[in-house]
């Protein structure tokens, strides 16, 4: 039983890896601040969901587990709300 | 090669490559920006070492507090940025043989360190049973180094005084000038309502939490602050005017507390900062309940800087 919650783990953390990494790539390839900003949170979400939903097995107790879906969920908040903030600048940057 | 020490190299280079990208910056944004990158993964680097405490406290204050304050400087110098002549090679070098000589200074000492480190760590440990503090962290601050503690409080507010005197005359006791976001109901005015209750609730904690877990005033007091500046900047609330009785008294209230109970341990336990040992436990909760508000304000009204429109 514990290889199969393993093996879960491994291969969510491997996902959120490879999201966290093809975010990384966005960053520095794609072309203007809208697209970055794109790759960067929208894949940050995402690779930090794997990460989070592998590790859940792993904590021990409850309240482990709702402090990581909190973490996951904060990180989500901070990052829509900071990619919302820098778009207007970036926007009202390329107007001018 | 474990993968420790592979993670270890990486986080090595990757803050020696952040700490070169500070220094040859162009602008004070991009070396602020740098510099706040720096502190977070410092901070992980201190988890690595398993010294949470110091991981907790260099992202809240090192990152996070010396950020906006170092963001808030860096666009008040936005203007004369351009205008700026640059140094004289002499000075650049002269500069930088110095900082040479101080880094191989500082590398000769921690690349031969001794067999047997010297460590009182076991006979501090022994005795912390008596404080009722199971973070062995809290018990060194407020038990053997309380001095220590009680002046790294005292000169966060002298910081505040420092900064409240480059106020100008006639905006004495008036409204600092924080950078208030300018569109009414927007984006952030979203994030300062639902942050907040989060936010002061793990202040909270973690000045609770401090006492057995890693955490403490600073970190809690960091949390405060930053919620209270996030509603203010939002404009859900106002800045107060620093001429506010309320304002004053929280800002001196924790080091004040943390004082009295120092002098009552002449009367009580023999001498300044001992405490009677019945009381340990609750009398450091007092002390750290004030001095985490005292510091959430302190900290907030350093990043809101001196007044500049009168009240």
């Amino acid at each position: 039983m514990t290889h199969v919650i393993d093996t879960f783990t491994i291969v969510m953390l491997c996902a959120g890896a490879f999201f966290f990494l093809a975010g990384t790539v966005g960053l520095l390839r794609f072309p203007d601040s809208l697209t970055r900003l794109h790759a960067l949170t929208k894949v940050d979400n995402l690779g930090l969901g794997f990460i989070v939903v592998g590790l859940l097995p792993q904590v021990d107790g409850l309240i482990g587990g709702l402090k990581l879906i909190l973490v996951w969920l904060l990180v989500q908040l901070a990052s829509a709300m900071a990619a919302q903030l820098i778009a207007r600048v970036a926007r009202v940057e390329r107007r001018s | 090669m474990t993968g420790a020490i592979l993670f270890a190299i990486a986080i090595a280079a990757l803050l020696l490559a952040v700490a070169v990208w500070v220094v040859v910056a162009r602008t004070a944004f991009t070396a602020t920006v740098g510099f706040i990158v720096y502190g977070l993964l410092l901070a992980l680097v201190w988890v690595a070492l398993s010294a949470v405490d110091v991981a907790l406290t260099e992202a809240a204050i090192g990152s996070g507090v010396t950020g906006m304050l170092l963001l808030g400087a860096a666009a008040q110098l936005r203007a004369t940025e351009a205008n700026v002549e640059s140094t004289s090679l002499p000075l650049k070098l002269s500069a930088g043989i110095l900082c040479v000589l101080v880094s191989g200074g500082l590398a000769a000492v921690m690349l031969d360190p001794p067999a047997v480190a010297p460590t009182l760590a076991p006979e501090a440990t022994a005795k912390l049973s008596a404080t009722g503090l199971g973070n062995p962290v809290a018990g060194v601050l407020f038990a053997y180094r309380a001095l220590d503690t009680l002046l790294e409080k005292v000169v966060v507010v002298l910081a505040l005084i420092g900064v409240w005197s480059l106020t100008p005359d006639r905006a004495w006791g008036g409204v600092p000038g924080l950078r208030l976001y300018a569109r009414p109901s927007g984006t952030l005015t979203l994030l300062a309502q639902v942050l907040p209750p989060v936010g002061i609730m793990l202040g909270i904690y973690m000045f609770w939490t401090g006492a057995d877990n890693p955490g403490g005033a600073f970190q809690g007091g960091a949390l405060l602050a930053a919620m209270w500046l996030l509603v203010m900047v939002a404009r859900l609330q106002p800045v107060p005017p620093t001429s506010l009785g309320r304002l004053r008294l929280l800002v001196t209230i924790g080091p004040f507390i943390f004082l009295t109970i120092g002098f009552a341990g002449f009367a009580l336990a023999g001498s300044f900062l001992a405490y009677p040992i019945d009381y340990a436990k609750p009398l450091i909760v007092v002390a750290e309940t004030g001095l985490t508000l005292s510091i959430g304000v302190t900290l907030a009204l350093l990043v809101a800087g001196p007044a500049e429109r009168s009240a």
